[in-house]
């Protein structure tokens, strides 16, 4: 009789669950579109921005002074803009990310320091004793320009005042709904990309190319922490909505499993009880 | 009369792509007037208001900075944040422009003052435009 109530018990909170993460899933889902189409809507910027800076870059006199944010030291230190969710339940999104930062934290010969992006990474950080710069959390699922200009303020002043002498951007790259990447990519000094063919026309530059590059170099990087941002929330989001969507396929399994179960163990009752009263009967007559 | 087409793009968002006669803007040396076959031009700009008149309609939008890239038929313009005439929120402006208010006449930290000069300017500079739409409509 016992088991019978537990087997059900279980039935109930199992539905329960299950409830729960079909819940999780739609909302991770619906987020998730709305992540994509902000990384679409912020590429034509990115790609102009690119062109811009490789067009002045090379527009440069040889030989002059390289500006600050495009000169190469040889590193000292090193500095990683780690991005990480701020909640789990999506999968190993984030302990990818943090194995893969680790990783690659080991490899460097030199001290590395970490601007943490969400909680997760952040509490990783501090439980490995990592030398953690700055940390930002609750950016919320839609966060603008605005909101990670600090973090390329801070990453940009410690490269100038030469705290760091190289800094990369470790983020969870969107490759499709199924696969999202850890990847490190290097955000200072800038690279510029070589300009393309359609660029030779000549410019006139206000007030000079040095000038209107002094001024580009900052909001580039803005620009490459907002993407990889933007890139990590589609990441993030389509992480939970497989990682719920499976939980929901394994408990909706277990409630058949359960129920197969509990049918069993009820007909086994009944006949028990049937073959007693049989035997009672029998015993009488 | 040839046309200049005109991308105006944020990081967020393409505010506007249109085709107009003539482009004004607030370059980083001054006001801009950019016409069709205009020769190419980079340049940086500041704080204000981008105009762009289209026949006999004026469009305007606030920018608070960005650049400006002018080819003989297209101008792309990036900025840092764009909005065009009828999406600013006056309400808002006015919080902003009060709080900058408040802030300088405490004089507190230099970054404080410098930030909130810098904040009082883009609120005023938004409600000007907004106000201008305001008496062109009424």
């Amino acid at each position: 009789m016992s088991t019978i109530r537990l087997i059900k018990r279980r039935i109930k909170s199992i539905s329960n669950t299950s409830r729960i993460t079909k819940a999780m899933e739609m909302v991770a889902s619906s987020k998730m579109r709305k992540a994509q189409q902000r990384v679409l809507a912020s590429r034509p910027f990115a790609l102009k921005m690119n062109e811009l800076l490789g067009h002045l870059a090379a527009q440069l006199p040889p030989g002059e002074a390289l500006h600050p944010l495009l000169e190469h030291r040889s590193p000292q230190r090193i500095g990683v803009v780690h991005i990480t969710a701020d909640r789990g339940l999506c999968g190993g999104l984030n302990a990818n990310m943090n194995r893969r930062a680790a990783a690659f934290m080991l490899e460097q010969k030199v001290p590395v320091s970490v601007v943490n992006i969400g909680r997760k990474g952040r509490e990783f950080m501090v439980r490995y004793g990592r030398d953690v710069r700055a940390e930002f959390t609750a950016l919320g699922d839609q966060p603008g320009l605005l909101d990670i200009a600090p973090v390329a303020r801070i990453v940009i002043d410690d490269y100038l005042s030469g705290r760091v002498d190289q800094v990369y951007l470790a983020y969870t790259e969107f490759v499709s709904t199924i696969t999202q990447r850890p990847v490190i990519q290097r955000l200072l000094p800038v690279e510029p990309l070589h300009p393309g063919g359609t660029y030779l026309v000549e410019f006139l530059y206000e007030p000079s190319p040095a000038a209107v590059l002094d001024r580009l170099l900052p909001r580039f990087v803005e620009m490459e922490v907002y993407q990889a941002v933007l890139e990590h929330i589609s990441s993030e989001h389509s992480a939970r909505m497989v990682a719920m969507r499976n939980a929901t396929e394994n408990a909706k399994e277990l409630i058949e499993d359960l129920t197969l179960t509990y049918n069993k163990v009820r007909q086994e009752a009944i006949t028990k009880e049937l073959l007693d009263i049989v035997g009672g009967a029998a015993a009488l007559g | 009369m040839s046309k200049l087409k005109i991308e105006i793009i944020t990081a967020e968002r393409v505010v506007l792509q249109d085709e107009v006669d003539m482009v004004v803007a607030p370059g980083i040396d001054g006001q801009l007037g950019i016409l069709p076959h205009h020769v190419p031009l980079l340049t940086s700009l500041q704080l204000g208001e981008l105009r762009l008149k289209k026949g006999s309609e004026e469009i305007s939008l606030a920018i608070t900075g960005g650049f400006l890239e002018v080819q003989p038929d297209r101008v792309v313009v990036l900025a840092d944040a764009a909005e065009r005439e009828e999406e600013i929120d006056v309400a808002r402006a006015e919080q902003a422009k009060k709080r900058a208010e408040e802030r300088l006449s405490f004089r507190t930290g230099e970054m404080d003052l410098a930030r909130a000069d810098v904040s009082l300017a883009r609120s005023l500079m938004r409600l000007k435009i907004a106000e201008k739409r305001r008496r062109k409509k009424g």
